[in-house]
């Protein structure tokens, strides 16, 4: 199969904004679902859907059992040790939320702290500041260089008694660096403290294996990588979901309610209350099946090759400047240009049917770190493609020519 | 698709390049700060209202070249205005970009309407406003204004 044959199963690259051929380099904010996915969704409307885990009827067993077995896809493309450590969130902010709610209030308390890094994005700052603003914990930043690289070697001095947990991302959303993760949590096992992975950059272009990784939680979102807005997963070890809190009260988490209290079920179905988010689920079971059809190795490749391309020739454009020049990087090119604003940026290759982000990114201590309010941001996939990278040169160089 | 030269009008390119009444008013009577949470647009607005009549208006921040020409040119239009006139021109100004200001008809704006192309992007249109809207708020005595939340009332239509 070629890269060719493989945009052919996304329908909707193949449009016209305007008069202009769409160029889509907004992966990183989300990506597109190819028709695979879209029909399997279909099926499940049109043949399954009905609620899980609770009917006697034929499609109730149909549909918990296409539930089921997108758990079970889950589990296997990160290597779990079982699909009960893989639990179906909202995505990965609510992955994230649930440990703060279900790990944080547990365990944490006055005096403690939380250790997360200068790449993260938003949902991997504020869940921590509102626990640490209610139980007294503090942060504690592992910063970063001019190239957007963590120095990791500061990490073991941040690592004192008072830290019970460490936050990272895999990759960032922002400038694309792809952080060592593995050595982050061997650092931090080394002091027998817990590593939560913010994985929702990096699912979609790597192969990622929780337990060679040793991640305590590891949490992405289905939309990033082909699969239906409206769900994610948060994987997390054992041990901590024996003991965790659950999240949100209601049905499905319990064994049994009376009015002098209530037993809770066991993980997954303690941290996943009401009813969960079917269809989306087996989306991403889909989405999943999809991925590891083409496989991850061959993602990342050609998406490297995009990248490097896109890099090389926007530098080429007098006034651009990069930002996020990291050794490992994923496919994001984080840019401005010389006296433009980057929204300016956005709405001119807009017009040229060219979609990328412009702003913060939703991680704006990065962008105080550069001394920049925002930047523009291309972000590619493996259906893009070399017709893409021009149009976006010959709109960034349009923003030259109207700007002067 | 707009046109993207209609949009960029040499007049906003040269208000962006060389902002008029650029920096904090010491002397300012009012003032007031407009946020844009969204993309981090960010000006503090000042203004100098004696007797009912506005003196002069300073701005101050950072932000796209579309929120910092109609800041600056702004500043312009407004002074000399009385409070009342002004408030009538910043609601003239909102019904422009919301596409329902008659611009063949009487109107105030003068020069404003050549932000009349932001009216088709909606998602400009907070970009041109936030300076107006932190001027109104200043001008209401309010210190603080954002284009989320109740002030969505600016573009929703």
């Amino acid at each position: 199969m070629t890269w060719r044959e493989i945009q052919k199963d996304f329908p909707i690259l193949n449009q016209r904004i305007g008069e202009h051929r769409l160029a889509y380099l907004d992966n990183a904010a989300s990506s597109q679902v190819p028709q695979q996915v879209v029909d399997r969704l279909e099926e499940y409307l049109t043949r399954e859907h009905s609620n899980v885990h609770r009917g006697v009827h034929a499609l109730s067993q149909r549909a918990t059992e296409s539930f089921d077995q997108a758990r079970e896809k889950v589990a296997s493309f990160l290597n779990a040790p079982s699909s009960a450590q893989c639990i179906f969130t909202r995505g990965t902010t609510e992955g994230i939320n649930l440990v703060a709610h279900g790990f944080g209030r547990k365990f944490l308390g006055k005096g403690d702290t939380i250790v997360v890094s200068a790449l993260e994005h938003h949902a991997n700052i504020v869940p921590w500041q509102m626990l640490g603003e209610e139980r007294g914990v503090s942060l504690r930043v592992i910063p970063m260089n001019d190239r957007g690289e963590l120095l990791l070697e500061e990490l073991p001095d941040l690592l004192d008694d008072s830290v019970k947990l460490v936050c990272v991302n895999h990759v960032s959303n922002a400038l694309g660096t792809i952080n060592d993760v593995a050595r982050v949590v061997e650092l931090a096992h080394g002091r027998d403290i817990p590593v939560l992975i913010d994985g929702a950059q990096a699912v979609p272009h790597m192969k990622v294996d929780v337990q060679e990784l040793g991640a305590d939680f590891y949490a992405f979102s289905s939309h990033k990588m082909c699969g239906p807005t409206g769900v994610g997963v948060l994987y997390a070890k054992k041990k901590w979901l024996d003991r965790m809190n659950p999240f949100l009260g209601g049905g499905d988490m319990i064994l049994s309610v009376t009015w002098e209290g209530t037993t809770f079920n066991e993980a997954p179905h303690k941290f996943e209350a009401g009813t969960p988010p079917i269809m989306a689920a087996i989306g991403l079971g889909a989405a999943i099946d999809y991925l590891e059809g083409i496989g991850l190795d061959a993602i990342g490749a050609r998406e490297a090759e995009l990248l490097a391309q896109a890099t090389e020739r926007i530098l080429e454009v007098d006034g651009v400047r990069l930002y996020g020049t990291a050794e490992e990087k994923a496919g994001v090119l984080s840019f401005d240009v010389e006296g433009v604003h980057p929204h300016d940026i956005g709405t001119i290759l807009d017009s040229q049917g060219v979609a990328i982000r412009a702003g913060h990114h939703c991680a704006q201590p990065v962008m105080n770190r550069l001394g920049i309010p925002a930047t523009a941001r291309a972000s590619f996939a493996f259906y893009n493609d070399e017709e893409d990278i021009d149009q976006l040169i010959d709109g960034v160089r349009l923003v030259k020519e109207i700007f002067g | 698709m707009t046109n993207m030269r209609a949009l960029y009008q040499e007049v906003i390119l040269d208000h962006n390049r060389k902002p008029r009444n650029f920096g904090p008013l010491p002397e300012a009577t009012c003032q007031a700060t407009g946020d844009n949470p969204l993309c981090g647009d960010h000006y503090d607005i000042y203004a100098v209202v004696e007797d009912g009549v506005i003196q002069k208006v300073g701005f101050h921040g950072e932000g796209c070249a579309i929120s910092k020409a109609a800041a600056s040119m702004m500043t312009v239009r407004a002074k000399g205005k009385t409070v009342d006139e002004a408030r009538e021109m910043i609601e003239e100004f909102r019904q422009m970009l919301t596409g329902r200001l008659d611009l063949s008809g009487e109107h105030s704006l003068g020069h404003l309407t050549v932000f009349e192309g932001v009216s088709q992007l909606p998602q400009r249109v907070k970009c041109a406003v936030l300076p107006w809207h932190a001027l109104d708020a200043a001008l209401r005595g309010e210190e603080v204004t954002s284009t989320e939340g109740e002030a969505d009332v600016w573009t929703e239509e």
